[in-house]
């Protein structure tokens, strides 16, 4: 009985006395710099265009390929347009993607892994084997299929991982499901005649939330480069619009040529962010354990 | 009083799946619980009270094997699902002895407390609330407006299992199945607790089945008191009776084992050997034969029936020359 009593009142601390800037805080200092990184991409997301202190769409061929000159600190891409102002124009597209895989693989596998875990027996055992089956597609080969399908593009892409990363999210969340399921209070409402949807929506999907959002904030550093190796591939974002993705891919000829700048720029942008969810990802996830425990 | 019982269990046994083999919890337990009467359900650990308990309230663990029947009034409850489940259990409200754990720790007290009423039963927010408030109130809990915004850990043990009391009680339920409600609590807390259960349940005309392992606790606020061994009821008797003349060799001996205030006891009485459950208890003779003074040949020859004696029941076969001699052995 004293491990069920004391998972609980850990869990409480954990959410009443520190809040959510209490968790951020206690995730340490690489935490915080990933949490402001996330923040500033965030920021330029919405912002970007608005910021960008030269037209991000236009070309002037004679300038391509010059490295950083005037006002233009990152200098020209291969159509001669701003490097600096097409990076921060193209994180809108290039966060949206990963958001919008996050957010699709995040709800199918909360949803998937606790009616899994409510139902048991056979119900849980045909999931379990659907996730296996899942398991053995690549997110890149899905996308690709679809983007053949559907055409190339960034939707069809963002469907396809979101439908690839939900087995991982199932699997994980299946365990904390069953071990949330377990617990004496669920029993409790259930003799008080509470539906098990109820339960499910009210109770388990809310204490399970430190693990969903860890594990979506590790998620996110993921659909980031495999959106990005689609949009290489020209299957996702498609030219002109801004992408980082597509920005290396088309600034490709400039590494060769002795101009790395324009694609070297993007990729930083690229690894900074990734990095970033990546380390908060990963404390969060530790932070999430510690208190279950 | 009506003499149809509110709820029957006739020959409920229950088989659980233990690393593949299935073990028996409950063999062929039967009880009446009429409206308005409090039934004690004593026994060892492992006895199978909390099992019969769960068993009522439909919350056995996946892979459960039930033969038997259990109906409330005319419903057949194995057969309930669904909505019709859900209003079953809204009449038959149970109370757990923890009532930390038993409690989801991030929600607040009234979140907690107006959950059925409002999912289930369809009672606005601010009307929930408002039952809620009386209820605890009723419970002994004071300044109930300002509890109903606390956490569970803001809460002690024993204030804790009055709002699970409250909770139980604000669906109106015919039944109320109290699994051991006091044994996490303090003494004088355990009294007040016990105290408020007795009285609420006489205002609002409530059965209750109480579970316990403490014989004199049961026998104090039971009208009828049943005690079971290795999954098996053993003797049914009216409460003021249980202590002073037993049935059962094993009630005898569990009486005799409890110390008294009153005397200095050199040495407690133990029943020799330990406890059985169900599934190791032997399956066809007496159960507590292994461990009974009385036994003979005869008692290992098959599980002996339910005997009525005098308005009790005893699973003894000796039970007609042991009368009486029963008590004397542990005075």
């Amino acid at each position: 009985m004293s491990t069920a009593v004391g998972v609980p009142s850990g869990r409480v601390q954990a959410r009443t006395r520190s809040g959510s800037l209490g968790v951020l805080r206690s995730t340490g200092f690489a935490g915080i710099a990933s949490a402001v990184v996330i923040a500033v991409a965030t920021v330029l997301a919405v912002f970007g265009p608005l910021v960008a202190p030269y037209n991000p769409d236009l070309p002037s061929l004679g300038q391509a390929f010059i490295g950083p000159a005037g006002g233009h600190l990152l200098g020209f891409d291969f159509e001669g347009r701003d490097v600096l102002s097409r990076l921060l124009a193209g994180a809108q597209s290039s966060m949206i993607g990963p958001l919008a895989v996050v957010v699709g693989a995040m709800v199918l596998g909360t949803l998937i892994a606790v009616v899994a875990a409510w139902r048991q027996g056979p119900a849980d055992t045909v999931i379990s084997s659907g996730l296996d089956i899942l398991f053995a597609f690549p997110g890149i080969l899905l996308a690709v299929l679809a983007a053949a399908i559907f055409g190339a593009g960034l939707t069809a892409a963002s469907v396809a991982l979101a439908i690839a990363y939900m087995p991982y999210v199932a699997r994980v969340l299946r365990g904390a499901a069953l071990r949330e399921r377990g617990q004496p209070y669920v029993a409790a409402l259930e003799v008080q005649g509470a539906s098990g949807t109820s339960i499910c929506l009210r109770h388990i999907i809310p204490n399970m939330l430190p693990l969903i959002v860890a594990q979506a904030t590790i998620m996110f550093g993921w659909a980031m480069v495999d959106l990005a190796a689609i949009s290489f591939l020209g299957l996702g974002v498609q030219p002109p619009t801004p992408n980082w993705g597509v920005m290396i891919s088309e600034n490709e000829p400039g590494i060769l040529q002795g101009y790395p700048l324009p694609a070297l720029a993007a990729g930083l942008c690229i690894v900074g962010v990734v990095i970033a969810f990546n380390v908060l990802g990963e404390r969060l996830f530790e932070q999430a354990q510690r208190v279950s425990r | 009083m009506s003499t149809d019982p509110l709820l029957s269990v006739s020959d409920l046994t229950v088989l659980l799946p233990v690393e593949g083999e299935q073990r028996a919890v409950l063999r062929d337990v039967s009880l009446d619980i009429r409206a308005g009467e409090a039934v004690g359900l004593v026994g060892e650990s492992g006895s199978g009270k909390s099992m019969t308990a769960r068993a009522i309230d439909r919350l056995l663990p996946k892979g459960a094997q039930v033969h038997g029947q259990i109906r409330l009034r005319d419903s057949d409850v194995m057969t309930l699902a669904g909505s019709q489940l859900r209003s079953y259990r809204n009449q038959v409200a149970m109370i757990f002895q923890d009532p930390r754990a038993h409690v989801n720790p991030v929600r607040r007290i009234g979140d907690f407390m107006t959950e059925a009423l409002r999912t289930n039963l369809g009672v606005s927010p601010a009307d929930a609330a408002h039952r809620a408030a009386d209820m605890l109130a009723q419970v002994g809990i004071e300044d109930a407006r300002r509890r109903l915004h606390q956490y569970p850990h803001e809460l002690s043990g024993g204030m804790l299992q009055r709002v699970m009391i409250a909770a139980a009680l604000l669906t109106e339920p015919a039944l109320l199945l109290a699994d051991e409600p006091t044994t996490a609590l303090d003494v004088t807390t355990q009294a007040e607790v016990m105290a408020i259960m007795d009285e609420l349940r006489h205002q609002y005309g409530l059965a209750m089945l109480f579970i316990t392992h403490d014989l004199e606790l049961a026998a104090a606020i039971c009208d009828r008191t049943i005690v079971m061994y290795a999954g098996q009821v053993v003797e049914v008797r009216r409460s003021e009776l249980l202590h002073s003349d037993p049935l059962h060799p094993y009630t005898a001996a569990l009486a005799a084992a409890r110390p008294d205030i009153g005397s200095k006891a050199a040495r407690l009485q133990a029943i020799p050997g330990r406890p059985l459950s169900a599934f190791e208890a032997p399956a066809h003779e007496c159960a507590f034969a292994p461990r009974c003074p009385y036994a003979q040949d005869a008692c290992r020859d098959g599980v002996p029936p339910l005997i009525d004696l005098d308005g009790g029941l005893s699973r003894c076969l000796r039970v007609g020359e042991l009368r009486g001699q029963l008590e004397a052995a542990h005075a």
